[in-house]
């Protein structure tokens, strides 16, 4: 007897008790889909969190000074030497200055709208294109200017998308428009990429009381350096602080790395977890094929007085839980499909994220190969039990 | 010439709570290619037994059972569905037809495990039915026939496979008087084309349609000779303890 027909078989029993095998195959299908489901889902945040950090920048350092006292300390130029110094890591540096007050356009105020003093380098560093106007030059940085750049979203919405030379109110200081950003991102939104003001750090940090710089932003001449870029510049301020306590170095990529690390062992507990439905269901298909059994008691005695032989009546039952629990994968394969197209439009909808959820093909084959493991390994023990039956007795069953 | 089915000192016993029972008791006999036997006996007398051996299903505790001249008694399960499916082809009382299956996948379930090929196995199938008159439901369920037709269906899938031996057990007994003849002219028309029929009964009038009467009492051979012979058809002891014993 070929597989192919003891394939056919098979078919034929499922067929002939549909209901039952139905709900037979719904603890494979509801581990399948789960699995599935949760593997996609972990690998849509997973690329929502890669894009949310490339759009910071995978390629960059930054660096936060604490200090030490009063005694230790590093000036802008010492930054811009350590850059200087080691150009086959690192490729530029700005210092960054986050500012704090309201930012006012005309009498309204834009509560989401970040504002940071940086260099004028920091444009090219980040790939920020100027569509309007001009960008930041060093002697604007140098005689501390009250001038800035703004982000488009900006510009079309307080601006009627003519802001050159209008003014923008921070924490009381007025300063010039002297440029406008291109648009970065997709879609211009409040609080987004587009949302920003950009001024000479040397007047943010004259504005803000500071006084001083305390972080900075290196960029890297390769990504895949970032761990010795890192190491560097960490040195580097050991070697003015003797503190590793008085300044501290991120590197984006490491950070990145570090998120879809944690996000990917909470995926695989939530995907164990998931598969324990398939042991569950591999379970309830070993418990239908007993029933099975049992109830075909006679048809294995007619088949082996016929001249069946244990192997064939193995096969027979073996490929029934196999097909069984195949069918099972397969239908929570589709399933899964399904329902991880239908969580992407709800998550999208919910939480005006674009997290796609995505299953992976490796996923997928793995669903299905374990579901129709466990169909050969639930389905064997109840096979062997029908290959063991003596002729005579199973005959004699009614 | 050594005989198709051959029974040296058959034994058979079945432990019952702590005793022992002898359901075959030294049984010797001999039934040649082409004879038509009938094997007949009360219930309990050891004819089920005999079937069993005879069918392959069981082996013997002691002796030796020949079936075309291999020893039956030292083979292995695996072996032993070998020989049922090459050699032997069953008649049962309740026609044990595959319910899910049509007819022409009944008769075709034999030659499935003897590893026919497909094609083949529907021609000579269909060719078996057209044989037992049942030509126009091929594809019929077992459900949708008679007691009569059922069994027929039976005896085409014993003899699909060309066996040695044909092997009816109580193959009227769920059978009006009608259908009984019927099936019992089918079985001496397969006897009239050559083959080896060995028919198993506990009734005399069934038995008298077979050429030669073996009786069976308490795991005994009592009678053994021509069916229409004085003593074939009488209890033993009616007659006095006669027959062949």
């Amino acid at each position: 007897m070929s597989i192919h027909e003891t394939f056919t078989l098979s078919l034929k029993n499922i067929w002939s008790s549909k209901t039952r095998t139905f709900l037979t195959m719904l603890g494979i299908i509801i581990g399948v889909t789960a699995v599935i489901v949760i593997v996609g889902l972990g690998n849509g945040m997973r690329n929502y969190m890669a894009d949310s950090f490339s759009s910071l920048g995978t390629d960059t350092l930054t660096v936060q000074i604490m200090g030490r006292g009063s005694s230790r300390s590093v000036s802008v130029k010492d930054m811009y030497a350590i850059a200087e110094e080691n150009p086959a890591l690192l490729e530029a540096v700005s210092p960054t200055v986050s500012m704090m007050g309201t930012v006012k356009a005309g009498t309204e105020a834009l509560d989401a709208t970040s504002v940071s003093g940086v260099s004028e380098e920091y444009f090219s560093m980040s790939g920020y294109e100027i569509a309007q106007g001009r960008s930041l030059q060093y002697m604007d940085i140098q005689n501390r200017r009250s001038v800035c750049t703004v982000g488009s979203y900006l510009a079309a919405n307080y601006y009627g998308g003519d802001a050159v030379g209008k003014t923008v109110r921070i924490g009381g200081n007025q300063l010039t428009i002297i440029g406008v950003m291109a648009q970065e991102a997709g879609e211009m939104e409040e609080g987004g990429t587009d949302d920003c003001v950009y001024l000479p750090y040397s007047t943010a940090a004259r504005l803000s009381k500071m006084g001083t710089v305390n972080s900075y932003i290196f960029t890297l001449v390769d990504e895949e350096q970032a761990a010795a870029a890192k190491e560097l510049v960490e040195n580097s301020l050991y070697g003015v602080f003797h503190d590793s306590n008085a300044y501290m170095v991120v590197s984006m990529s490491e950070m990145l790395d570090t998120m879809t690390g944690m996000i990917n062992v909470v995926i695989t507990i939530l995907a164990v977890i998931a598969g324990i439905s398939l042991l569950v269901g591999g379970i309830g298909i070993m418990n239908i094929m007993l029933v099975s059994v049992t109830e075909r008691t006679k048809e294995i005695g007619i088949r082996k007085a016929l001249g069946a032989k244990e192997g064939s009546i193995l096969r027979q039952f073996v490929m029934e839980a196999a097909t069984t629990s195949g069918l099972g994968g397969i239908l929570g394969i589709l399933l899964g499909y399904v329902l991880s197209s239908a969580a992407t439009v709800v998550i999208t909808a919910l939480m005006d994220t674009a997290l796609t959820v995505s299953p992976s093909m490796g996923a997928v084959l793995l669903a299905f190969g374990i579901s129709a493991a466990i169909g050969i390994t639930f389905g064997y023990l109840p096979a062997k039990k029908a290959a063991r039956l003596n002729p005579i007795d199973a005959l004699r069953y009614d | 010439m050594s005989a198709l089915i051959e029974f040296r000192d058959v034994c058979k016993h079945y432990k019952m709570g702590g005793e022992t029972i002898a359901a075959a008791d030294h049984i010797s006999m001999g039934i040649q290619k082409g004879e038509f036997v009938a094997i007949v006996g009360q219930s309990g007398s050891g004819k089920s037994t005999c079937m069993n051996i005879i069918g392959c299903l069981d082996v013997p505790s002691s002796g030796t059972y020949l079936l075309d001249g291999r020893d039956v008694g030292q083979m292995d399960k695996n072996e032993l569905a070998e020989i049922r499916n090459e050699l032997l082809g069953f008649i049962f009382q309740q026609y044990n037809l595959l319910p899910k299956l049509t007819l022409l996948e009944n008769v075709e379930v034999p030659m499935m495990y003897a590893g026919i090929p497909m094609a083949e196995r529907h021609e000579r199938a269909r060719v078996a039915l057209e044989l037992v008159g049942l030509g126009g439901k091929l594809r019929h369920r077992p459900s949708q026939l008679s007691g009569g037709q059922q069994q027929r269906v039976s005896v085409a899938r014993a003899l699909v496979g060309e066996p040695a031996v044909i092997l009816a057990d109580e193959p009227t007994g769920a059978l009006d008087s009608h259908t009984s003849r019927e099936v019992l002219n089918l079985l001496q028309q397969l006897h009239r084309a050559g083959n080896t029929v060995v028919l198993i009964t506990h009734d005399n009038s069934i038995a008298v349609q077979a050429q030669r009467i073996i009786r069976l009492e308490d795991g005994h051979v009592v009678y053994d000779g021509d069916a229409h012979g004085p003593e074939a058809v009488v209890t033993p002891k009616a007659a006095g303890m006669g027959g062949t014993a």
